[in-house]
């Protein structure tokens, strides 16, 4: 099997195992990128020879004898919205096209701490608004398994990537299901995090007190590693939770024994896919008989947590992408006066649907209208917790579809917002409540991968790591790889 | 018609901190343009703000200290408008949960005693200052931006509506800044900007319960503008009024050069800043016991410290009250008089020559040239007959440019005052044998006549003679 094919810890035996080398590593991967990623179109910037002198380096502690980190040597790639120092980051926009931070995000740090190989900066949705990626300010990416369809999004990138083989590891951001999604539509594993257990510092805003940076990963045990290099508390942000990170691979147990599924009937919702349906009920079916219990409940306010979302996040937007101006980085369009100068870069270097969101959260924010808009989102929000806190009492995971359906073709919901918008009606709820969720592959609909969606409690990513590995351990879905068209 | 003024004062003091309130900036003044920056004040992409514990510090010994009740939890919210100096395009700052609410201040005006409640203290961060390329905005192609001053700390101290005349208003004013100073929070500095004022100002018949139209004036940058630009305002508001018209809510900006207001925006083209919670930082939680150490710890204040003059050196009320409204000033006056200088002396000294000098030089007392311990020196010469009161105003002008000892003037000046009578009475004698016509209109009763002998006595001892052995010696010989 080619080594792009293999996941994270596999090839970290081999390279500690001497049996490969990092540089032959990242030269296989780079390899791929060469050969599929003008169909895919996953990067926005590559960054081949960084890559390989940070593989040289990992080279030369294993013949040193050092002991290696599992990421070290491993190439993956960040989604472009993760500042990296001397290297661009657009968050796919033509507004931040040439914009190259002198700082690294607090992961950033972390990984390269972690001697992991950084191959570039992967595509995703414009500011990371969007479920498709084909809101990206340069091109869309493609799905590895349809290439005639969207790699979901916003982390569509990220996503598209590891399914590719164009990168062995991946972070995505989820402000409302920009890891779960893309990592259901493209058969890979996507974890987000809870609210504050990575630190956002350096993860350029969308929504800040729903985005979230985690990990995009070929099985759940790759999950579990990334999660354990990039989780804690971080005292460049404020929002970050100041408890001990778990050692997240102890969760790596084929066992759920006891474990109480909570299946929300509410979030079956019309328009279902039969297909998608079909395979969540029958992974309830094999996770009974592995030993969980499993009841229906009732989330009684999920279905206005879609609205909410879209008063809640947008009016953050409107404000963190205010600095946007002109003024002092990034694209400027001369003006007669600063006003007009504002209006030009704007209009000119942002696209219509990031437009469309900083239009709906400055009226939602405007005098006259907070109290119908904003503020009544944010009482819903309230209540969408509450509704999981209530869940929780009852059970320990949640269990839903992670996308009401799976790949759409590209273009097909570009001219209908709310078409697309309802592709985040399963996982929007869970960034409104800050809880962790996981989304795994559960089965093919026409050869295109579902996701399940599993849900944990506040900090309660090691439960929600153990019921996924436990079906993955009794599944093939995650062995699969994507074809590319390639016989 | 004769109006009931309203005023209401808002407050803008920068802290004194090290460094910024979201960084770790320095906050020096006067630092090379853009150097005290970083990702963080710059707002670049991806970047967030941590609170600077000592402005929540500051914050609540400010509050403390106006008698304002400390809100347990309170939180940041951003208030959002475009403008080249603001790099995020909002500013952090706090808005219906502000860190203290519902304070009171005591000022005198006129021999009164009158409260001025307090609305809310509350922080923020400041913008960034705009270099424009010509003499004027208006005549600028182009600006640059100066992001040192981007994120230092600022206290907003919002006043109700008590005040009801520009000395009021300045009265307020200044006690709030003497407060300022004494918790060491803020340099107070209205030339530096680090002390700023916006005026809200109505008027209303007298006896009417609803407020009238107001303009909130901005761009008072000293003591003097508070005063000038709320006269001129509530002259312009009278005649308006008077005509039978109606003042419009407006914002206005106060011209020092042309000594006017002038509209800058209406109500319609306020801002409408749509604020947002902060959703980057987490709410502040203020301990009671947290309150209650710092307010335990609080230093002595100006009214307390204006008592301990009355009761401790028996300055009159005024004095004591002139002395200690500035605490450096305060600071002075009691150096002084730890250097054994005799308080009231000391006293009018500082409220004399002291103050007279600083006044003339534009400068405050914390650049005056010379130290406590040098004047109380000056003034044990006075006390020792070493020299007249006159002669020490001269060694204190000396003093003052050369920052030269009292005593080392004397002596190199030969300024010791002449005390011995047998020479004081040769001079006195010349004098009379010298000026026939001024004896004779003396006897004649012109008592004036004796003056001019004095001073031609004075003339000949450049000064150093003993003025009460003069005037006994020479009477003893007409
Ligand atoms: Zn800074």
């Amino acid at each position: 099997m080619e080594l792009f094919k293999h996941t994270a810890s596999q090839l970290h035996e081999k390279l500690v195992a001497k049996e490969i080398s990092a540089v032959e590593l990242t030269k296989a991967v780079l390899g791929r990128i060469d050969a599929v990623d003008k169909d895919v179109q996953a990067y926005i910037t590559r960054t081949s020879e960084t890559a390989l002198a940070q593989a040289q380096a990992v080279d030369s502690k294993i013949q040193r004898g050092e002991k290696v980190s599992v990421l070290a040597g491993i190439p993956g790639a960040l989604k472009d919205n993760i500042c990296t120092k001397g290297i661009k980051t657009t968050c796919a926009s033509k507004i931040l096209a040439t914009f190259v931070p002198p700082y690294d995000a607090t992961v950033a740090e972390k990984l390269a701490a972690e001697d992991a190989v950084i191959l570039g900066k992967a595509n995703m949705d414009e500011f990371a608004m969007g479920g498709s990626t084909e809101n990206s300010g340069f091109f869309p990416t493609h799905n590895p398994w349809n290439l005639e369809t969207v790699p979901g999004g916003s982390s569509g990138g990220s996503a598209a990537a590891v399914a590719a083989g164009e990168a062995i590891w991946a972070l995505g951001s989820d402000t409302g299901g920009s890891i779960r999604q893309p990592a259901a539509y493209c058969g890979v594993v996507g974890l987000k995090p809870t609210y504050g257990r990575v630190s956002r510092y350096g993860l350029v805003a969308y929504a800040s007190s729903l985005d979230q940076i985690g990990p995009i990963t070929r099985d759940v045990t790759d999950s579990a590693h990334v999660m354990n290099i990039i989780s804690g508390y971080d005292a460049k942000d404020s929002t970050s939770i100041n408890t001990g990170v778990p050692d997240y691979t102890k969760s790596l147990v084929n066992n759920i024994k006891g474990l109480k599924i909570g299946l929300p009937k509410e979030y079956f919702v019309a328009g279902m896919d039969a297909e998608v349906e079909r395979a969540i009920n029958k992974a309830i079916e094999q996770l009974v008989a592995l030993g969980a219990e499993y009841k229906e409940i009732s989330m009684p306010h999920t279905e206005y947590a879609l609205s909410a979302y879209y008063m809640i996040a947008p009016a953050e937007a409107s404000s963190n992408l205010a600095r946007y101006d002109g003024v002092s980085f990034g694209h400027r369009v001369e003006g007669n006066d600063i006003i007009e100068m504002y209006k030009k870069t704007r209009s000119e270097a942002f696209g219509a649907e990031v437009k469309r969101r900083i239009m709906l959260g400055t009226y939602a924010l405007s005098s006259g209208y907070y109290d119908a808009y904003y503020l009544k989102a944010l009482k819903v929000r309230t209540l969408v917790k509450q509704d999981f806190d209530k869940a929780f009492e009852q059970v320990d995971v949640l269990i839903t579809p992670t996308a009401p359906t799976t790949a759409f073709k590209l273009g097909e919901k570009t001219n209908d917002p709310l078409a697309m918008y309802l592709q985040d009606v399963c996982t929007i709820p869970v960034n409104l409540s800050g809880v962790p969720a996981i989304s795994i592959p559960c089965g093919f609909a026409a050869g295109m991968p579902i996701g399940m969606q599993i849900i944990g409690k506040p900090l309660g990513e090691e439960t929600i790591i153990r019921a996924a590995y436990t079906f993955e351990q009794n599944n093939d879905y995650h062995k699969g790889f994507a074809t590319l068209g390639e016989v | 018609m004769d109006y009931e003024i309203v005023i209401g004062l808002e407050i803008h003091t920068e802290l004194k901190t090290n460094s910024k309130i979201f960084c770790g900036c320095s906050t020096k003044f006067g630092s090379e343009q853009n150097t005290n920056v970083c990702p963080v004040c710059l707002g670049l992409p991806g970047v967030l703000p941590v609170i600077n514990e000592k402005v929540v510090e500051f914050a609540i010994k400010a509050g403390v200290a106006l008698n304002c009740e400390i809100l347990p939890f309170s939180k940041f919210d951003r208030k959002n408008y475009y403008y080249p100096d603001l790099p995020k395009n909002f500013q952090t700052s706090q808005y219906d949960l502000p860190i203290a609410v519902n304070g009171h201040l005591d000022i005198e005006v006129n021999g009164e005693t009158k409260r001025i409640n307090i609305t809310r203290i509350h922080m923020e961060e400041d913008a960034g200052k705009l270099v424009h390329s010509g003499a004027t905005i208006s005549s600028s192609d182009s600006a640059l931006v100066d992001y040192n001053r981007t994120g230092v700390p600022l206290l907003e101290i919002v006043s109700e509506p008590d005040i009801r005349s520009a000395e009021e208003a300045r009265a307020y004013l200044e006690k709030v800044k003497a407060i300022l100073e004494y918790l060491d929070v803020s340099d107070c500095k209205m030339e530096e900007g680090s002390l700023r004022c916006d005026a809200n100002i109505s008027l209303r018949p007298h006896g009417q319960a609803a407020l009238g139209t107001k303009a909130e004036i901005k761009n008072l940058n000293s003591f003097r503008s508070v005063q000038r630009g709320i006269e001129y305002e509530v002259i312009r508001q009278e005649e308006i009024l008077d005509d039978g018209g109606r003042v419009i809510q407006e914002t206005r900006t106060w011209d020092e050069n042309k000594g006017i207001t002038a509209s800058m925006r209406s109500k319609e083209q306020a801002h409408d800043y749509r604020y947002l919670p902060e959703p980057d930082l987490v709410p502040i939680v203020v301990d009671p016991a947290r309150v209650a150490e710092i307010r335990a710890n609080l230093p002595e204040l100006p009214d307390a410290r204006r008592q301990r003059l009355m009761n401790d050196y028996g300055l009159s009320e005024y004095d004591a009250g002139i002395i200690t409204s500035s605490k450096a000033v305060a600071d002075y006056f009691d150096q002084s008089v730890q250097n054994n200088g005799d308080a009231k002396v000391v006293a009018n000294w500082l409220m004399g020559e002291v103050s007279k000098h600083l006044n003339s030089e534009g400068i405050t007392i914390l650049d005056c040239p010379v130290s406590p311990k040098q004047l109380t020196e000056l003034l044990a010469l006075i006390e020792k007959g070493t020299i007249s009161n006159k002669i020490a105003k001269t060694v204190f002008e000396e003093m003052w440019t050369s920052r030269k000892d009292a005593e080392v003037i004397v002596k190199e000046k030969g300024l010791v005052q002449i005390s011995d009578s047998s020479e004081i009475v040769a001079i006195v004698e010349s004098v009379i044998a010298a000026n026939p016509q001024s004896v004779a209109d003396f006897k004649a009763g012109k008592d004036k006549a004796i003056g001019f002998l004095v001073g031609q006595i004075m003339k000949q001892t450049k000064g150093r003679a003993n003025p009460d052995m003069v005037n006994t010696l020479l009477r003893e010989r007409l």
